[in-house]
């Protein structure tokens, strides 16, 4: 087989992987999926604003209720010290 | 055209050739590129996916959340808030809310407790997410202990859990009785932690928002609009500590890159002589390189950015778990929806695939415009 054709071949299988990924993506994100359906229901019925990612502190747990002081605020002179503090962006009404 | 085709076919063969002779350097720099774009890549689609998930999620999220703010603190809201707001034009439900945080120095994680009275639970029943019950090894019918404000022992029985499906949002959450809740943590009748107001017309919502500052002054009004947007810029991928990281490997690559790709070994010029001297054109030793560069870019963007897409969405990002954790005992197990931004997909081959393409080709237009005999000696 000359070289080209494998070359040719290759790039086929990974061309044809990626046209996969994007068919997957319009298929995933076409109709409601069972699990975006519960989660709806338990935000709207409980009315949460959140998603329980980082729990280690309220202001991560909670960033868009926390309040711009919040990462600074355990004692005087306090310093943000939570390693998903340098994850996660400043409150957005800071950045307006 | 067949003809042409044909001479693209044999220009590959050659090139494929000459790095199958240097078969260590080119898949070395194969290895490190394809690393190189399944990193970005990577932290591309993880970010996009979760900010698309959070936004899809929290769409049904309360119009309105009042605060009270009182010295730079969220301080509980007096339940009289919800008489002094009245009757506002637009809002068509206003209810108090109870929640908090509890600190569980069993397991070292906090919860996030939450008064519910839709679920009806009974005063002894709490409903917990499927992280607290991972963590606490609970089930149905089991009891949890918590220790109440004055120090003495409640002990709750598990009457269900939330739905696997929704742990992005329900991982840490622990629902009981609103009296249970008023007992455990001592808050008394005639107070709440937040005021939920539901606004039928959206575009009212910033009026309300306005009227409600200028009624309770002391009281900060956070929108839906808020927390989508706080959810947007959350994971935005020109930023954090991931990307700031990369930025250093992705720095060593691009004068990895560049050195490999504009500085031309004596040997690689001397090719170049050799094949001018046997009556290849300028243009045609061009394209021979620009295969090259083609070639190597190409399929370590292909193979990256697969790679990237099967780590994301069907292994959970598992490398970036330990980043994301922090100290987050109750980190929830989730399956991020695949969703591909298409602009940045084309962004990242264009920073990728094209510059090191260029780079091959410059330093072998000057080396090929040079006299072979020049070249060779």
């Amino acid at each position: 087989m000359k070289r080209s054709n494998t070359f040719f071949v290759c790039l086929l299988v990974l061309l044809t992987g990626f046209t996969a990924s994007l068919v997957d993506v319009a298929i995933e994100s076409g109709p409601a999926r069972p699990q975006a359906l519960e989660s709806a229901d338990l935000v709207s019925r409980l009315g949460l604003t959140d998603l329980s990612l980082f729990t280690e502190a309220r202001y991560t747990r909670h960033p868009s209720q926390a309040d711009i002081h919040s990462a600074f605020q355990d004692h005087p002179v306090a310093l943000e010290h939570f390693p998903t503090g340098s994850l996660l962006q400043p409150p957005s009404g800071l950045l307006r | 055209m067949i003809a042409l085709l044909r001479k693209q076919r044999y220009f590959i063969d050659y090139t494929l050739g000459t790095m199958m002779r240097h078969k260590g350097k080119s898949l070395g720099l194969l290895t490190v590129y394809t690393i190189i774009i399944f990193m970005l890549a990577s932290v591309m689609l993880f970010s996009h996916a979760m900010r698309s998930e959070a936004v899809a999620l929290l769409a049904d999220s309360p119009e309105i959340v009042v605060q009270r703010i009182q010295a730079g603190r969220s301080v509980m809201v007096p339940a009289d808030y919800l008489q002094r707001i009245g009757k506002l034009r637009g809002v068509t439900e206003k209810r108090g809310r109870l929640w908090g945080y509890y600190y569980d120095p069993a397991v070292k994680a906090n919860y996030t407790v939450m008064a519910s009275e839709q679920d009806q639970l009974s005063i002894n029943d709490i409903v917990i997410g499927e992280g607290i019950a991972r963590t606490r090894g609970l089930s149905i019918g089991d009891y949890l202990t918590l220790r109440s404000h004055e120090g003495k022992a409640f002990s709750f029985r598990v009457l269900r859990l939330l739905e696997s499906e929704s742990e992005l949002i329900s991982s840490d959450l622990l629902l009981m009785n609103p009296e249970g809740y008023r007992r455990l943590f001592g808050i008394d009748e005639s107070l709440y932690t937040d005021l939920v107001l539901s606004v039928r017309n959206p575009r009212e919502i910033q009026k309300i928002a306005e009227k409600l500052t200028l009624l309770l002054p002391d009281s900060r009004p956070i929108l839906r609009t808020e927390i989508l947007r706080t959810y947007e810029s959350l994971f935005s991928w020109r930023q954090g500590v991931m990307l700031i990281l990369l930025l250093g490997s992705v720095l060593a690559f691009v004068i990895f890159a560049w050195d490999k790709a504009s500085g031309l070994s004596a040997e690689e010029r001397k090719e170049i002589g050799i094949l001018k001297a046997v009556g290849w054109e300028t243009s045609e030793v061009m394209r021979m390189k620009f295969w090259e560069g083609v070639i190597i870019s190409l399929m370590a963007f292909l193979i990256g950015y697969l790679a990237a897409y099967l780590h994301v969405f069907y292994t959970s990002a598992g490398l970036f778990e330990p980043v994301l954790k922090g100290w987050s005992v109750l980190y929830p197990s989730f399956q991020l929806t695949p969703s591909v931004d298409g602009l940045q997909l084309a962004t990242l081959f264009f920073f990728t695939v094209l510059p090191y393409t260029l780079a091959t080709i410059v330093p072998v237009w000057q080396t090929s415009i040079t006299d072979p005999d020049l070249v060779m000696r």
